[in-house]
């Protein structure tokens, strides 16, 4: 056992565990308690500038990152021709900038506005930080090891896909730098921390919004037939 | 015909003394409470007057209830894609200050303040922050301030009348105002349900009360900005969204809403109204002068032998029927056709429907027209002929509850003089005369419906006002749980998870 295994290896299979356990526990048993915890009754103007630039930022990227692992195959057949890389990954960059911005202003919003502060719980501080360690180490494996779209597909995809088919190959981290070992194991804490925090909110995006009626009604009875229509349930239970 | 029941509420505004007894009632039932200080399920407002919270009718602003699209009703708030687009800040939700921000005393520091020669105080303080802060607004911060150049001026209500009127109507003398109690109106095609992207609003089926499910809200905060009414509000503290509940716990126990039961101007009647549940997209579709026509229509007969069949077919049992039928909603709205919603024109088919006030009309013309050799008599015979010399504008009333429509305004002001001088012809004099009777007919009424408005406006017992149909919980429990007394003591009150906020 090493630093590598116990970092790539058991570190991710707990959190992945955690993560999955924790959620499904949390949306079944303690439903009240998943909300996104809008804060905007409270103060708009700076959420304005920090929430838009921060989400849509770090959703692209997020998006992008699974586009990577799920389908590497089409990342490197864009990136064939040069000019098709510099774009992805400028555009990267530009994302990863903006959704720092916003990150900025998120945390000085958090800190400096007492109305929010007085909302605030030590983990929402703990998510913040996260993701600011988390948003730099993306700018600078992009800036000092440049083109991670081009050479990631050949380390973290077989990683990731060794990970999911239950046999680890940590070793394919190990002679990476630092910076690149952090912002991977960091993703594995964002797990840990998701069921606990606001970050289960994620989960919650209302996609069914696009399809559903506009109108719901719900019955008390009628959903539900009367007892003399059905064995009644509660018959057995002493 | 789909026939579902709807429990809706009458204000007879005209009997309306601006108490606040039902905001506190409600107030102290459901909404005293962390996260939710600032919120008034019931609120009254002085209108003319800007409301609470400040400028809800502008929907220009806010964008809440619905508008006419290629097809159909379309939220004027977003379309569905650009519902999702805008979850991560809503760009119509009103901030916190359009309210008021809530506040206490620190009354502490009367007691353990150092002796010295001035007496101490409470200062005030935030109660979302607890630091000192500067009282701007609160509950009632407009309470009688019709008139005054900020709140009255800015009333979306004055759309066409004329500014010379509006200008009158704010110098010291010419002060007018009436009181607007507003709860949820439980619409039949509520904008706050179609706005939610969780799903997490419905109304129910069995009595139209329109709820939130608090374990599906995820804050998305659109049903604050959709509700033309602004009757959803967002508990800062839970990050959930709440809403009058109609006291629905109390109707099911044949207990009047908070509000209701605690009117002190026994100004609320409820009952049963039938509706057509397949007609409500036409209701809502129609031009804007056919609203509240088409609404009327969407409304149905509990007498007639079809609605009822087909009542039973939906699943109304005997005693909904009956209720119906005895309802005093009924009455005001179609029978009478006194009562009419507020702002129809927000195509949400508002439930509550409003009796437009009568008196402040009324002191306006006896202000104007007494002169020493006029009788009393003489007065109301040319009010009745002359409502547009009325002090509180006709246009103004008719913004409020007729989509600006003067006529239908005018018609039961008529109505509701015709019963005023009819009865005062009768104690007073002891007779009816025939000019009296003229006015009568021309106001579409007759002595017997005026004998029946009177009785139910003036002396009406709680069994009159409130008539609640037979909920059957003990069915619903035993629908849902089987044999109901094998559930016994497993629910009620309490929580099975406290609502508190999450991480």
């Amino acid at each position: 056992m090493n630093w590598n295994m116990l970092l790539f290896i058991v570190f991710p299979y707990v959190a992945i565990v955690l993560a999955i356990v924790g959620t499904v526990y949390r949306m079944i048993r303690r439903p009240f308690t998943v909300s996104s915890l809008s804060s905007q009754l409270l103060e708009g103007r700076q959420l304005f500038w920090g929430s838009v630039p921060f989400h849509w930022g770090i959703v692209v990227i997020l998006a992008a990152h699974l586009v990577a692992l799920i389908l590497p195959a089409g990342i490197e057949v864009w990136n064939r021709v040069p000019i098709r890389l510099y774009l992805l990954e400028i555009t990267g960059l530009a994302l990863a900038l903006w959704a720092l911005f916003g990150l900025g202003m998120l945390i000085y919003r958090r800190v400096s506005v007492s109305k929010i502060r007085a909302v605030t719980t030590p983990l929402d501080l703990v998510v913040l930080g996260l993701l600011l360690a988390q948003v730099i180490t993306g700018i600078l494996v992009a800036t000092v090891y440049r083109f991670g779209s081009y050479w990631g597909t050949g380390v973290f995809v077989p990683y990731v896909q060794s990970l999911f088919t239950l046999q680890p190959r940590p070793e394919l981290i190990a002679p990476l730098p630092f910076i690149l070992q952090f912002h991977a194991s960091l993703f594995f804490v964002f797990l840990v921390v998701f069921p606990f925090s606001r970050l289960v909110h994620i989960i919650t995006v209302p996609l069914g919004y696009l399809t559903r009626p506009f109108q719901l009604v719900k019955w008390v009875r009628r959903d539900r037939p009367v007892s003399s229509e059905r064995e009644p349930v509660g018959a057995g239970r002493r | 015909m789909d026939v579902r029941a709807h429990m809706s509420m009458i204000f007879h505004l005209d009997k309306c003394i601006g108490c606040h007894t039902c905001s506190v009632a409600c107030k102290n039932l459901w909404t005293d409470r962390k996260g939710a200080e600032y919120m008034w399920w019931n609120n009254v407002e002085t209108r003319p007057g800007s409301g609470y919270p400040t400028g809800w009718e502008d929907q220009d602003h806010y964008r809440g209830g619905w508008k006419k699209g290629w097809v159909g009703v379309e939220l004027k708030l977003h379309s569905r894609p650009r519902g999702l687009a805008n979850l991560f800040y809503n760009p119509a939700l009103p901030d916190l200050q359009d309210y008021y921000e809530p506040f206490t005393f620190r009354y502490e520091d009367l007691f353990t303040a150092p002796e010295g020669d001035d007496q101490p105080t409470a200062i005030p303080i935030s109660a979302i922050t607890g630091e000192p802060m500067n009282i701007e607004s609160g509950p009632n911060w407009d309470d009688d301030l019709s008139g005054s150049a900020i709140y009255a001026a800015n009333d979306p209500n004055w759309k066409d009348v004329p500014s010379e009127v509006q200008a009158q109507m704010a110098e010291i003398e010419r002060v007018v105002f009436n009181y607007l109690p507003r709860i949820c109106n439980h619409c039949l095609n509520p904008a706050c349900v179609a706005a939610c992207p969780s799903g997490a609003i419905y109304k129910r089926g069995e009595d139209g009360v329109v709820l939130v499910n608090e374990d599906k809200c995820r804050a998305w905060r659109m049903c604050v900005s959709a509700c033309p009414y602004k009757k959803v509000y967002y508990n800062w503290s839970t990050g959930k969204s709440e809403k009058c509940i109609l006291c629905f716990p109390r109707m099911e126990i044949g207990q009047a809403p908070a509000c209701a039961h605690s009117c002190v101007g026994r100004i609320r009647y409820m009952g049963v109204l039938l509706y057509d549940a397949d007609a409500i997209r036409w209701g809502a579709e129609g031009d804007e002068k056919d609203l509240i026509d088409r609404q009327l229509d969407v409304i149905l007969d509990p007498f007639d032998p079809d609605v009822i069949a087909a009542a039973k077919q939906s699943g109304l049992d005997d005693g909904w029927i009956d209720t119906a039928q005895k309802s005093p909603a009924y009455k005001f709205v179609k029978e009478w056709g006194l009562a009419l919603p507020l702002h129809a024109e927000y195509r949400t088919m508002a439930m509550m429907f409003y009796v437009p006030p009568l008196s402040p009309v009324v002191s306006t013309i006896e202000e104007g027209l007494i002169r020493l050799d006029l009788p009393p008599e003489q007065v109301d015979f040319e009010l009745f002929d002359n409502l547009e010399k009325a002090r509180l504008p006709i246009k103004y009333l008719a913004n409020l509850f007729a989509g600006g429509n003067e006529a239908l305004i005018r018609g039961i002001l008529r109505k509701m003089l015709a019963v005023r001088i009819y009865k005062r012809r009768q104690s007073v004099e002891g007779e009816i005369d025939e000019a009296t009777m003229n006015m009568v007919w021309s106001a579409g009424t007759s002595p017997e419906e005026i004998e029946a408005i009177y009785k139910l406006t003036t002396v009406p017992t709680i069994a009159d006002r409130f008539v609640f149909p037979p909920y059957h919980r003990e069915m619903a429990a035993e629908s849902m749980y089987g044999d109901p007394l094998a559930r016994k003591g497993d629910t009620g009150l309490g929580y099975s998870v406290p609502p508190e906020r999450g991480a």
